[in-house]
């Protein structure tokens, strides 16, 4: 139904120095596409994706939602955050990009204001010592069960999203949905997978989390 | 396929950026040192700047449109009734969507730290010392 935004520009030389989109960007590409109904009686005044990588997520959600959405992607590498940018650029769509380790340079002045929330976070199972970096391996190296940038932003969500706003995250098999979920419950929200598949050795899922309270939306 | 249009930073964006300098009580608004800032033309969408300005910290907004020397016709004080007022729409329009810094430097008020603006893109990130 929607045109998957153009990555043409991006040269192999981008692509070792930031994560290249792949079959987990395509399926939360898809996830937003199914969720599109969703997202357009939400009426997002605010989207940020942390970790946008080479911009072709936060691109395409802005192509969804046309100029009635101001779209921030933050990214830790600076080159994924110009690629960003560039992608963004490239298919007529404004993503305003800043380098920051997740939401902080925006919190908190954006707390309570985030509509929708994108993290296709680090997931893969490395050890500890290569969680923290600032280039590429920051997109995917995850550490012990590929939860420890996940565990970061999990308590941040309450704080940042607004009181009908959407967190959508992409998680490996590995990363324990359960125990995600109790944490999420934890903070007042319930959650709900919106696709799952099985790409070479990797089981993804994008998991979607609202509050369970809704009073106040 | 568009023609290309290089987005940099707005300063609705800058609207929204805090310093967390180790130490800092207070690092907002930054400050603007702005070495190249270009006006770049936007499509008005005035619904969508009244649903924005709310959520924007208006007199930040002015001071930083003042520092880099495109305050233009934007009144000091939100104006009342500005979802009606076309004329204060568009001003805020140009104002907060289409003033771009391109290069330059965003400064915490209490620190001094500066985070380098460069392509266009605030990098707001600190040395490990620093958090």
């Amino acid at each position: 139904m929607f045109k998957t935004p153009d990555y043409s520009h991006i040269t192999s030389q981008d692509c070792q120095l930031v994560y290249e989109p792949a079959e987990d960007t395509f399926l939360l590409l898809d996830a937003l596409e199914k969720e599109f109904e969703t997202l357009q009686n939400l009426r997002p005044l605010i989207c940020v994706e942390v970790g946008c990588g080479a911009g072709v997520v936060i691109t395409f959600l802005a192509s969804l939602l046309k100029s009635d959405t101001l779209c921030f992607g933050t990214d830790i590498n600076y080159n994924a955050a110009q690629l960003s940018q560039k992608t963004s650029n490239q298919n007529g769509m404004t993503v305003n990009t800043i380098v920051s380790d997740l939401v902080n340079a925006l919190q908190p002045r954006l707390n309570g204001l985030i509509d929708v929330l994108i993290f296709n976070p680090p997931y893969v199972l490395t050890p500890s010592e290569e969680v923290g970096s600032r280039d590429i391996v920051a997109s995917w190296a995850g550490g012990i069960d590929g939860r420890q940038v996940i565990d970061r932003i999990l308590p941040i969500i309450p704080t940042v999203l607004s009181p009908k706003g959407v967190f959508y995250l992409l998680i490996l098999k590995e990363n324990k949905q359960d125990e995600i979920e109790d944490i999420m419950n934890s903070h007042g929200f319930e959650m709900a997978v919106v696709l799952q598949r099985r790409t070479g050795p990797e089981r993804l899922s994008v998991l979607k989390f609202t509050r369970i309270d809704m009073t106040y939306a | 396929m568009f023609l290309t249009v290089f987005r940099r930073m707005k300063l609705l964006t800058h609207n929204m950026l805090t310093s967390h300098v180790k130490g800092v009580t207070n690092g907002y608004p930054l400050n603007i040192e702005a070495k190249d800032v270009r006006v770049q033309e936007v499509d008005f969408n005035p619904e969508f700047i009244a649903r924005m300005i709310p959520k924007m910290e208006y007199e930040v907004l002015v001071q930083a449109a003042q520092s880099v020397g495109h305050l233009g016709n934007l009144p000091p004080e939100l104006v009342t009734d500005y979802e009606n007022n076309d004329e204060f729409l568009k001003e805020a329009h140009r104002v907060m969507m289409m003033v771009e810094v391109v290069e330059g430097s965003l400064v915490c008020p209490e620190s001094g730290r500066k985070f380098p603006i460069s392509n266009g893109i605030p990098n707001m990130l600190l040395n490990e010392d620093e958090v």
